[in-house]
């Protein structure tokens, strides 16, 4: 077969929405954007583990750590599902990782935000796994096999992610004033960068078209953000929640909330370091995979020398 | 088995959800034994209570059909449609079968 | 010490266990996002979780026993350092990869012992906790003692940390066999046994997987006894400022 009926037969593929798998013909660069893309969501889940581990130790009820700690192993969890996704394209974890540390992959930039209080743990769930949550629902239709079926697999157990998120919100609105006043800090925080996670404007995305053809993207940046937006926005009022949004309007014609600008200059700041925690995210993955390098020695050696005294065993 | 930097070499994990039911392939694993393979796999792939039975096998033990042979594989499958019961014509009446 | 009733000795018990449990919890969830690979990250949360677990019914029962209509959490949230009855190994940073493998171990196989024992006691709701922790338990200890082995022959830089770790903990494993008035009282109810005799069992079990791993046992030093009375060292105090931050900077808020 030639590239060119490669290409037209994995371009019909596309098109009759069947999946492409790890063996199957694909051009390079459908390859490497879905490296790109995986290892990104893989790095996320992963890095995205600090700003609420940091809060596990001090967690104010045994139901709250008890949550808070699944919640994170599920995100760990998630980020070793969406690695295995991406070594079925041809590189390792190792190389992932290395590609991480050394600034050549991201991960996603809401994540260079801290955890300030208490109500950011609730913040995060609430607004963060929210919009991450309308992302990846989308993203189970995806072309890639692996990434739409960890996907799939992803969603079902973040469903429940959202609700602790939530749930703390409602708690402390119900509670002191300080509570309620620590509540809204967290929103007026997390609102703006909960919104940018879906990624620039379409009109200013470089990789959304080619995504878009692939099937790799579903929706676009837009349609994902008003989607988010439209359903947070009545959770916030439910509670009593403002949103920190002098514009934000119901928009009676097209039924959607119309919001404010948003901050793009703030965005590229923080994708290109300069967000408050980039240095220590990155900074503590490095010195964490440095400071495990001679576990994981040691047990690849143990293993090796079990492989060799067995295979003694046999020959003598 | 690569161990430059190591991640431990990956391991394929199967998961039977109850007694009766076939393991079927839920993901993967980093480990460098057996014994740590398994772990790893109950840690991972059954907090939900999603297994009773767990089988890992290391990745690169795994042999897979190329994709480009799927054609001369299975396509000669189609055609033989007398394996399936729908192919035969039973009279009006006859039951049970 | 006061003479005490069994009520109260019970509640003391119920007390020494959550604390275990709460305070390695604590200890093991400070590995979170910091594990030497991705799946044993996930793998010491799960532990974590299970001692948490643990110690919410030990503190349910706990409550139940003193009656003042005080939930698990203001059991767990609200004492202060010398109300806390918690071994002191638990309580021992994590140190390294080798040193948190090592003390779970050594716990570990003082948890089997010891709940195997009261899974035949005769309170009832003692018993019915303590076979539901034991599945827990053991798992826990098959998991720490294969790293332990396979520390112990893996590297040489493994091999020196595990043997530097049993150096420094095994000073705190007496601790764990201390018999206080708490016991002697519950013994006398009959409601548990000299727990101290759980010990020659404890030893040769460790002394068999140390033996597979390696490891030899350090021959002279003291050890620290006094973490049933209240007598820790001077972690547990840091540990509770971060346990205890929301509950005592927000007196009476619910979370």
């Amino acid at each position: 077969m030639t590239e060119e009926e490669k290409l037209t037969r994995f371009n019909s593929k596309i098109d009759k929405e069947e999946k492409i798998e790890p063996k199957d013909w694909m051009p390079d660069a459908y390859r490497k954007t879905m490296i790109r893309q995986l290892s990104q969501h893989a790095h996320s889940e992963v890095i995205g583990m600090q700003p609420e581990g940091n809060w596990v130790l001090r967690a104010p009820s045994l139901r709250a750590k008890k949550i808070l700690l699944a919640k994170i192993q599920d995100e760990g969890g998630h980020g070793l599902y969406l690695y295995s996704a991406t070594e079925t394209l041809g590189i390792d974890r190792d190389e992932m990782i290395q590609q991480l540390h050394e600034g050549k992959a991201k991960y996603s930039n809401i994540f260079n935000y801290p955890a300030l209080t208490w109500a950011d743990i609730g913040a995060i769930g609430w607004l963060v796994d929210g919009a991450a949550i309308v992302n990846q629902i989308s993203l189970q239709r995806t072309s890639y096999g692996p990434y739409s079926r960890g996907m799939i697999r992803i969603c079902k157990e973040e469903s429940f992610h959202q609700r602790q998120g939530y749930e703390i919100m409602v708690t402390m609105m119900n509670g002191t004033p300080e509570q309620k006043q620590m509540a809204q800090d967290a929103m007026n925080r997390w609102w703006w960068p909960s919104l940018m996670m879906f990624g620039p404007p379409d009109n200013d995305s470089s990789h959304t078209k080619q995504s878009m053809r692939w099937k790799i993207k579903r929706e676009s940046n837009d349609v994902l953000r008003q989607r988010f937006i439209d359903k947070t926005v009545d959770q916030a009022h439910f509670i009593g929640l403002t949103v920190p949004d002098k514009d934000l309007k119901f928009n009676k014609s097209t039924g959607h909330w119309d919001i404010g600008k948003i901050n793009w200059d703030e965005f590229h700041e923080v994708i290109n370091g300069n967000g408050p925690c980039n240095k220590q995210r990155l900074a503590h993955h490095i010195k964490v995979h440095n400071e495990g390098r001679w576990v994981r020695e040691a047990a690849m050696a143990f293993a090796e020398n079990e492989t060799r005294t067995k295979k003694e065993l046999v020959t003598h | 088995m690569s161990t430059k930097d190591n991640q431990l070499p990956l391991w394929e994990v199967f998961i039977q959800s109850k007694s009766g039911n076939p393991h079927k392939h839920a993901g993967s694993v980093h480990a460098s034994d057996k014994n740590m393979a398994l772990q790893n796999a109950r840690d991972i792939y059954t907090r939900r209570g999603e297994g009773r039975s767990i089988w890992v096998v290391l990745s690169e033990n795994i042999a897979a059909s190329a994709p480009e042979d799927e054609a001369e594989l299975f396509d000669p499958a189609d055609d033989k449609v007398y394996r399936h019961p729908t192919f035969y014509r039973v009279p009006e009446g006859v039951k049970n079968m | 010490m006061s003479t005490m009733n069994t009520k109260e000795a019970l509640y003391n018990f119920c007390l020494r266990l959550g604390d275990n449990n709460l305070i390695l919890g604590q200890r093991l969830a400070e590995w979170c996002s910091n594990g030497p690979i991705l799946e044993e990250d996930l793998a010491m949360t799960n532990l974590s979780l299970d001692h948490f677990g643990q110690a919410e019914f030990m503190y349910e029962y706990a409550a139940e026993l003193e009656g003042k209509n005080r939930t698990a959490d203001d059991i767990a949230y609200l004492r202060n350092e010398r109300g806390y009855f918690n071994s002191l190994i638990t309580e021992q940073p994590n140190g390294d990869f080798a040193f948190t493998m090592m003390k779970q171990l050594l716990y570990s196989t003082f948890a089997k012992y010891l709940y195997e024992t009261l899974s035949a006691s005769s309170d009832k709701r003692l018993s019915e906790l303590a076979a539901r922790a034991l599945k827990e338990i053991k798992y826990h200890l098959r998991h720490s003692s294969e790293w332990v082995i396979r520390l112990g022959n893996g590297t040489e830089e493994s091999r020196i940390r595990a043997q530097q770790a049993l150096n420094e903990l095994w000073w705190y494993t007496a601790d764990m066999f201390v018999v206080n008035e708490t016991d002697k009282e519950l013994i006398k109810a009959q409601i548990i046994t000299d727990l101290s005799g759980l010990y020659p069992k404890w030893k040769s079990s460790v002394e068999e997987t140390l033996k597979l791993a390696n490891l030899t046992i350090p021959a002279h030093g003291h050890m620290y006894k006094g973490g049933y009375d209240g007598n820790h060292t001077e972690h547990l105090g840091h540990i509770l400022c971060e346990l205890q931050y929301l509950q005592r900077a927000y007196p009476g808020a619910k979370w």
